[in-house]
């Protein structure tokens, strides 16, 4: 299910338009991943405070969120673009890759909440497909 | 047996209030047939679904999914007992449409979505936890006759 020329030109077009709210759309798909998969809090026991607001949540929302953005110059070469940040997740946060798929359906529903008229279905699918690409790059170092 | 707090059930009722089966119905189905297109195989009956401006446009898309909201709508009544509920759906889905069962949360995923597009900041977190904890159990009331 790679990238199409037509997924890779929804892809930039809708994230140019959306990154001047990195950290608005970061840290809600982070607060709400932490809120309603409760179990994703497991990784964050040094943090003080979890709840959606925090400024822990806001600050790591938006490092989440950059990287995402990253990867949208990234998409010719996503694997090697990405190899750094997957030795970082699969060596020294060790998140399990399962919990790639749970953020990326939060980043969905607050990507279609905040922007409803841009979220076009076919939006949508060149975006799922992006995300999905992104989480086996960050994958790629694990075993 | 699920357990539902006030807070839950009046969350997802919440969302039913603000529901046009007709519209959201329409655009659910519509998005998992364009987001995942695999899932065209259960609607060879259904004419021209080649594209996302056909899929939108086709009134059998339309009716279905208000026949989907219909279905949900049981569960939103029956919320003590969806599994036994949704007992003779899940043989059916399973015996007669042989949908495969991870079907069932792709089109929980678009339903999703199209919900938050409607409901926007209204769309808290907690009542996306207590709406996507529903369909959770009717996913799992759906699959349960699977044999």
């Amino acid at each position: 299910m790679s990238l199409s020329a037509k997924d890779k030109l929804a892809v930039k077009t809708f994230f140019d338009k959306v990154a001047s709210k990195a950290e608005d759309i970061g840290s809600e798909a982070l607060a709400r991943t932490l809120f309603v998969y409760p179990q994703t809090k497991t990784y964050f026991s040094h943090w003080a405070d979890l709840s959606p607001g925090s400024p822990q949540v806001k600050k790591h929302g938006l490092t989440v969120m950059n990287g995402v953005l990253s990867a949208v110059g990234m998409m010719d070469d996503l694997k090697g673009g990405l190899l750094t940040l997957s030795e970082l997740h699969a060596f020294m946060l060790r998140i399990d890759p399962a919990n790639f798929k749970i953020i990326n359906h939060n980043l969905l529903v607050v990507l279609s909440l905040m922007f409803p008229e841009d979220f076009t279905a076919e939006v949508h699918v060149s975006v799922d497909k992006f995300l999905a690409q992104v989480s086996l790059s960050l994958s790629e170092k694990y075993r | 047996m699920v357990e539902w707090t006030a807070e839950e059930r009046a969350a997802i009722q919440g969302v039913f209030n603000k529901l046009d089966y007709e519209s959201v119905g329409r655009e659910s189905l519509t998005r998992c047939l364009v987001v995942y297109p695999w899932t065209r195989r259960y609607f060879g009956g259904f004419g021209n679904l080649f594209n996302a401006e056909a899929i939108m446009a086709n009134p059998k898309v339309a009716a279905h999914g208000i026949v989907v909201l219909q279905g949900l709508e049981k569960a939103l009544k029956n919320m003590d007992d969806i599994k036994n509920t949704y007992a003779s759906l899940s043989e059916f889905h399973s015996v007669k449409l042989q949908v495969d069962p991870v079907n069932f949360q792709l089109l929980s995923d678009c339903l999703t979505v199209v919900i938050a597009t409607r409901l926007r900041t209204e769309f808290t977190p907690d009542i996306q936890a207590a709406w996507q904890k529903f369909l959770a159990v009717v996913v799992s009331a759906l699959s349960r006759q699977y044999h």
